[in-house]
């Protein structure tokens, strides 16, 4: 099992410099010129301008500047914010918690309602039930995030009024940041109902985030499982008397869950994307938002920094995820 | 009182006016610790009739029965709970695909343990202990090292007598096995075998026997019931059929056995197919292939006849010693 981890991490490296690459790429194919950018309107003297490029290393060969790049990701330096001039990675870890958070409370979501669904909608294949599931889930993965999510708060906050319409907290609450994530410092906080707002603030853009998540992973449960359910080992433990929820939850669910841990895998990629655009809308306080307004700023170091830590959670995670597949899997676990 | 008795067993895959009838009329009994064999080509549906008897016939197919009874008790008034308590202990089955009838997520431990569980309940390490008592059993080497092997680490036969150890632990009086030798090595064939009719004499376990290798039949069986696109044809004692069959069919298949066909220049085969789901003919089922057919056998379908020392037959001119039509 150790080697089988350590074979898996051995495989982020060449990811990780294939995501430095995309993004040192990303700034050097924009065209104009960089300081030109900085200087903005006001124009700058040529002298200043050989000046700043020297500065920022601008005037070396491109293979040279790659290298610093690479060396200085490395050890976490990302630059500075062309508009606030704190550390890149320094504003992206205030901020993550809460995209984090948000992130997390979607798969969640998604996990907790799409896998029984799939499993449902499996055995009872042909039904109203399982034509209805698939339904909602083609619907919910065609759903445009944007206008999901405006739909939602006009109608649930704004018609309904029943959570609130953005941010994460009750602005008459006052609290300090402990984790950055609200879930924890409002349950260390002596305040009141901070808990219950930090949960409602999270339900709309959970379900905003889970949605297209929760869509993918009923279809493949169901389609993994109905393969599943075909199985000569599903006849087996009938067979041998067990009964019919444990066939289907022990015997069945554990194999099938297999093909569905890696959808799970590369949905975080989707819900990170979803995330950007999602904190956009309610305003939440997270990489995503931090992302965007960088972009309409100018703000390079920022957006290259962003992405590239972006990326790199998303290898992580799919990391994380083969060991999972690993664990649940036996004969991946003892392959050579 | 026989242990198994089953009385036009008939199964249906497919709805509407005109249902497969993948199994029809079938009906055979299995005494207290007799080995019943079945034989038939593929796709006379030995399988689905003997799913039927264990229950785990699934959704589109439909199983009727004027009677199907264990020890007894009318297996068709069970609730599925009720049901599900005989199913495991009393009536056990072992399959075709040993490499793939055992569940590759979870380990031969908990396979093993997991009906023992369900039926018998008792503490883990009562389980435990008697899983690696089960394993030893069915002779696999140094049991207690191979609980926690998952089945992709076993080999065919190794796995055959895994489902076997899984089968037996809670002594079953009925065991099915359904072709358990096919899938597996020649030289695996035997041994397994004779795992089985050991296991089964010692236990004076009743099996009922699926195969579609005569030989094995006449080595192991005590009676057989040859089957034919979904009905008996005929069945018996094993000396009996062998020495005078006298269903055509029977005769066929007993003069394709190799041993049978010595002298011969080449081996005997049956002429023609079984008949699909789209094919059956009106009247008797063998008609199309029958070296003896008459006009008669064509439009009118010969039941099942009992016949001397509990034999039955399923043809219009059954035949005489000698191998000739009777009138
Ligand atoms: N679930 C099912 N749905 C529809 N038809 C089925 C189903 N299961 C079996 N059949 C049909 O029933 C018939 C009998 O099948 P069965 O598996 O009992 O044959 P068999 O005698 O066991 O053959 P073999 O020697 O190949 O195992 C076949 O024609 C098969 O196609
Ligand atoms: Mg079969």
């Amino acid at each position: 099992m150790i080697s089988f981890v350590l074979r898996r991490a051995l495989l982020v490296i060449p990811a990780f410099i294939g995501v430095t690459l995309l993004t040192f790429a990303l700034v050097h194919l924009i065209p104009g010129d960089p300081v030109l950018m900085l200087a903005g309107e006001r124009g700058i003297s040529v002298e200043r301008h050989a000046e700043l490029m020297t500065q920022l290393g601008l005037d070396q060969p491109l293979w040279l500047q790659y290298a610093t790049y690479l060396g200085n990701a490395i050890q976490g330096n990302l630059g500075k914010s062309i508009v606030t001039h704190r550390p890149v990675t320094e504003e992206f870890l205030t901020l993550f918690p809460a995209t984090l958070e948000l992130s997390f409370c979607a798969i969640t979501f998604a996990i907790l309602l799409g896998i029984p669904a799939g499993v449902l909608a499996a055995v009872k294949r042909g039904t109203i039930l399982d034509h209805g599931v698939m339904v909602v889930s083609l619907t919910g993965y065609s759903m445009p995030i944007f206008w999901w999510g405006l739909l939602l708060i006009m109608l649930v906050s704004g018609i309904l009024g029943w959570t609130p319409v953005s941010g994460r907290m009750d602005p008459t609450i006052w609290m300090d940041s402990v984790t950055g994530f609200m879930l924890i410092d409002s349950l260390l906080t002596k305040e009141p109902g901070a808990f219950s707002s930090a949960i409602r603030h999270l339900i709309l853009p959970s379900l905003v985030v889970g949605t297209i998540p929760l869509a993918v992973i009923a279809r493949m449960t169901r389609s993994a499982m109905l393969e599943v359910l075909g199985e000569d080992y599903v006849r087996t433990a009938r067979a041998k008397g067990v009964s019919p929820l444990k066939v289907v939850m022990v015997h069945a669910l554990r194999n099938a869950l297999i093909p569905v841990i890696t959808v799970i895998g590369l949905q975080t990629g989707v819900l990170l994307a979803g995330a950007i655009l999602t904190e956009t809308i309610f305003a939440w306080p997270g990489v995503g938002k931090w992302l965007v307004e960088s972009i309409g700023r100018r703000d390079y170091p920022a957006v290259q920094g962003g992405i590239l830590l972006i990326a790199t959670v998303v290898i992580l995670v799919n990391l994380l995820v083969d060991v999972l597949y690993g664990v649940v899997n036996p004969r991946i676990r003892y392959r050579r | 009182m026989a242990l198994l008795e089953i009385e036009n067993l008939t199964v249906e895959f497919g709805g509407g006016s005109n249902p497969f009838r993948a199994v029809e009329e079938v009906s055979y009994t299995l005494e207290k610790g007799e080995v019943l064999g079945i034989v038939g080509e593929s796709g006379s549906g030995k399988s689905v009739s003997s799913l039927a008897v264990m229950g785990l016939v699934s959704f589109p197919g439909k199983v009727t029965a004027s009677r199907m009874a264990f020890d007894g008790v009318d297996l068709q008034t069970l609730s599925p709970r009720q049901r599900r308590k005989l199913t495991g202990s009393d009536v056990a089955m072992i399959f075709q695909e040993p490499m793939t009838s055992l569940n590759p997520c979870f380990t031969v431990g908990y396979q093993i343990t997991e009906a023992l569980k369900i039926h018998q309940g008792g503490t883990r390490a009562e389980r435990k202990a008697r899983a690696v008592d089960l394993l030893g059993q069915v002779g696999i080497p140094d049991p207690a090292s191979r609980l926690g092997t998952f089945p992709h680490q076993l080999s065919g036969g190794m796995s055959q007598r895994v489902m076997i150890a899984m089968a037996i632990a809670c002594d079953p009086r009925l065991l099915v096995a359904d072709e358990p030798t096919t899938a597996l090595d020649v030289t695996i064939q035997a041994q397994i075998m004779d795992l089985l009719l050991t296991l089964q004499r010692e236990r004076g376990m009743a099996m009922l026997l699926i195969t579609h290798d005569l030989a094995v039949v006449a080595e192991a069986a005590h009676r057989v019931v040859v089957m034919y696109a979904g009905q008996v044809v005929e069945s018996g004692s094993v000396p009996a059929i062998f020495d005078h069959p006298r269903h055509p069919y029977t005769k066929a298949l007993l003069a394709a056995l190799p041993e049978r066909a010595i002298g011969a220049e080449r081996l005997n085969t049956i002429p023609g197919v079984v008949p699909g789901a789209h094919d059956r003919p009106k009247g008797c089922l063998l008609a199309p292939r029958c070296p003896h057919v008459q006009d008669r056998c064509r439009t009118e379908r010969p039941p099942l006849e009992d016949g001397p020392d509990q034999s039955r037959v399923r043809c219009f001119y059954p035949l005489d010693p000698d191998g000739v039509p009777t009138a």
